[in-house]
């Protein structure tokens, strides 16, 4: 007898795309100058909407804009920012739907995700940091904080929402202007929050969005008259961006990349920390940055987590990101696919076993199973290099101190999870890890006022929390 | 429904006589087993709550949660009257809709037990809660010849209650052999057995680790179900409660080979709920677990409401409650 959830597909008429969209320069959308490109929905390879390609000139009028709104925007006093932070937080809120439909359309994880996580989350962000506004000089960092300028902000296609509230909310709290770039295959949202700037007022200028491919991404950072550049990707466009701006003023943080440890002992929560395992790498099809994707388990009882793992891995269901029983959606894009399929061949090359539980994919569309590798080592690329899907290495220590050693053998160092049920285990292996993010039987959990951000090749900088101010202002913390 | 007793212990649970040899051996067993996180648990339990049923797969769950209902009425004020007409209700619970399927089992007081039974026979199960529910403050003689007693007046189940004080004083081997005695109370003079439930009233061992730890040993004792509530004491059945204990069965399946069913009682009132424990038992302990021999709700409430919305999916409308029999 088995129970067979029907489909219970979320309303896409709530949300209307456009067949093609401009840049939002100046509080306006115009037409770019360049070429332009398509974005598909990655569950049906359905195009979504012609989106604008901005050109150096279109980059240029956008730092123009923001320079001209910075004067404004700044001098402005942090009461009345909070307004606008506030009023568009609560937008944010009453168009919940629309985003999260948005969102999963044009990125293709689960509504239940960017429903109950991303939006949620976002919205919470712009209430954090309006909060902040008329405050700053309580930050801790210095008695009169003043804002940079005008801030150059790039963000990946994972959480396309949630990025633009980490980037734009402390940066124009602090009384900067923004210059935003999402990434090429996930603009939709980000031009839908233009439209909510529109409706919240917010002064022309002040926020900026400029959509394209990497040329565009690196217009924006190496403008001259960008005074900070914020960026969250991949690790090797982190290293392209220092290099742009190394012998310039620009200030910069980098969320990079990570392959974070879960650390599962012996004494762990056995459900909880499967259930913490699959969060950890199949969140938002792992695409994550801190994803757990090194799982390192005590050996003594790495066949129990393993057998319960794979039962629980049997009943994700893979699917229609609409519907809202799927519990993984689809992979981004096609050239993400591909270097999932290509890092999972390796893996299995290297010797390493490779395991997913029987799941139909749909036919259409970007698709990769659950996936674990055991057997794995540290001297495997599975284990050393991001994969960015829903891959897991699986990896075993037998004591705390190996634990600690193998976790700290990566060149990333974004998060990590410790499941124990031993509270002095806990903060002895905090203290010890060498990463931003150190969860407790728990992982990939999101707070505004909880600072984020890497180690060693993961970047540098913090967002989130009152450290999340710091990148924003002038000396801060000096 | 199997109400006749396994000829032996299924040979998996052999192995686990060492355990309950001694108060110690038990203790260290019974704290050794891994521990519960609440936040996890709740987060897990939250989420699987957010499952969307509808269409097909609600009409399927409605039908299949009447059919794990225990309609159940254990009050002072209970009359041969009161409990005619809930047996009558539990044989047809939708009279203008003869494809609507009877409950499970009635659940009353012992000395109801036989005013059930003339009306449903062998259609529905009668159960009895015994051993001085729902409080278990009696001695051990009495709460056996409770139990006798409701066997004799033809239980096919008994519902019977732990001793809370003692399993939180720690004495683990006094409510492991208290269950083990009621166990052999429920044997017919046939050789047969009423079915045994074991009820931990989990809110007053208030930690999951203890509900584990209870699961554990009630299992170990040879229980057929476990049972979450009296329906006497606040918070009753719960969600994460009901999926520490499926995680429980469902472990206890894989080491022994012994299949336990689960049973959550009291606070469950809206279809909407039935199916969110549905949706866990679905996802926790497998499907295995979908049927009224594994999974039962002890309700007296559910009931109408699952009429109501089954009445909705065929009709397309509700009816008001005067359209379904008070019990």
């Amino acid at each position: 007898m088995a129970f067979e959830y029907a489909p219970a597909p979320e309303s896409r008429s709530i949300v209307d795309i456009k067949p093609s969209y401009g840049l939002f320069l100046d509080g306006e959308f115009v037409d770019g100058r360049g070429s332009s490109f398509k974005t598909v929905n990655p569950a049906t390879e359905e195009t979504l909407a012609e989106i604008a390609e901005a050109s150096d000139a279109d980059v240029d009028l956008a730092v123009r804009a923001a320079r001209r709104a910075f004067r404004g925007w700044s001098r402005m006093s942090g009461k009345e920012r909070a307004k606008y932070l506030f009023r568009i937080a609560r937008i944010i809120q009453e168009r919940a739907r629309e985003l999260a439909v948005l969102e999963s359309i044009d990125n293709g994880k689960p509504i239940k995700e960017s429903r109950d996580v991303d939006v949620p989350v976002v919205a919470a962000h712009f209430f954090y940091y309006a909060g902040w506004a008329d405050k700053l000089a309580y930050a801790g960092l210095g008695p009169n904080p003043q804002p940079l300028g005008v801030a150059g902000q790039v963000i990946p296609w994972n959480f396309p929402l949630l990025m633009l509230a980490w980037k734009v909310a402390p940066a124009l709290a602090c009384g900067n202007t923004v210059v935003l770039k999402p990434a090429e295959t996930t603009p939709l949202t980000a031009l839908l929050f233009a439209e909510i700037c529109q409706q919240a007022d917010l002064p022309p200028g002040v926020v900026n969005i400029v959509t394209g491919a990497g040329a565009t991404g690196q217009a924006v950072v190496s403008h001259p008259d960008v005074d900070k550049v914020a960026f969250t990707g991949s690790t090797a466009v982190g290293k392209a961006i220092a290099r742009a701006i190394a012998g310039t003023d620009k200030k910069a943080t980098l969320e990079l990349g990570g392959k974070a440890a879960n650390i599962v002992f012996d004494d762990a929560p056995i459900d909880q920390a499967v259930e913490g395992i699959v969060g950890g790498i199949f969140f938002n099809q792992g695409h994550v940055c801190c994803a757990g994707s090194r799982l390192l388990v005590q050996e003594s009882v790495a066949d129990e987590v393993l057998a319960r793992l794979k039962r629980r891995m049997g009943t994700l269901r893979v699917g229609d990101p609409l519907d809202k029983n799927t519990d993984i959606g689809a992979i981004n894009s096609r050239e993400q696919l591909e270097r999932i399929r290509e890092l999972s061949d390796i893996g299995e090359a290297e010797g390493a076993e490779r395991w997913a539980p029987a799941c139909d994919l749909p036919s259409s569309g970007f698709w990769f199973p659950p996936t674990i590798f055991t057997g794995v080592t540290q001297a495997h690329r599975i284990a050393r290099e991001e994969v960015f899907g829903p891959v897991l290495s699986v990896l075993t220590f037998r004591t705390p101190a190996e634990a600690v050693e193998k976790a700290n053998n990566t060149p990333y160092g974004l998060s990590a999870g410790v499941w124990t049920e031993k509270g002095s285990r806990i903060l002895h292996m905090a203290s010890q890890l060498r990463a931003g993010v150190v969860w407790a039987n728990t992982f990939n959990k999101f707070d505004p006022a909880s600072p984020f951000g890497g180690y060693k090749e993961s970047g540098y900088g913090r967002e989130g929390g009152r450290q999340g101010l710091a990148a924003y202002l002038k000396e801060a913390g000096a | 429904m199997p109400t006749t007793a396994p000829a032996d212990p299924a040979p998996g649970l052999a192995a686990y006589s060492e355990v309950t040899a001694s108060e110690a051996s038990l203790r260290r067993f019974l704290h050794g087993l891994p521990g519960v996180d609440q936040v996890g648990a709740e987060a897990r339990a939250a989420g699987l709550g957010t499952r969307s049923i509808k269409t097909t797969a609600k009409e399927w769950a409605l039908d299949l949660a009447i059919r794990m209902v225990d309609l159940t009425t254990l009050e002072g004020q209970d009359t041969p009257g009161k409990v005619r007409a809930l047996a009558n209700k539990a044989l047809r619970p939708d009279p203008a809709d003869p494809s609507c399927p009877s409950v499970a089992a009635v659940c009353v007081y012992g000395d109801l037990v036989g005013e059930v039974k003339a009306i449903v026979g062998s259609e529905v199960n009668v159960a009895a809660v015994a051993t001085a529910f729902p409080s278990g403050r009696a001695s051990m003689e009495v709460k056996l010849a409770d139990t006798r007693d409701a066997v004799a007046n033809g239980a096919d189940e008994i519902d019977m209650v732990i001793d809370r004080g003692a399993f939180l004083a720690g004495r683990y081997l006094q409510v492991f052999e208290e269950i083990v005695a009621t166990r052999e109370a429920c044997v017919r003079p046939d050789g047969s057995h009423a079915h045994l439930k074991v009820i931990f009233e989990t809110g007053e061992l208030q930690t999951y680790d203890n509900v584990r730890r209870a699961s554990w040993l009630a299992m170990l004792a040879g229980t057929d179900f476990i049972k979450t509530s009296t329906g006497k004491v606040q918070p009753a059945a719960t969600l994460p409660v009901t999926l520490v204990m499926l995680e429980a069965v469902r472990d206890f399946r894989e080491a022994t080979g012994v299949q336990i069913g689960v049973k959550p009682a009291g606070g469950i009132r809206t279809a909407k709920d039935a199916i969110k424990y549905l949706v866990m038992v679905n996802e926790i302990a497998g499907d295995d677990w979908l049927d009224p021999d594994w999974f039962r709700f002890g309700a007296s409430t559910l009931l109408n409401d699952l009429l109501m919305q089954r009445t909705k999916l065929t009709t397309g409308r509700y009816s008001g409650p005067d359209y379904f029999t008070l019990d």
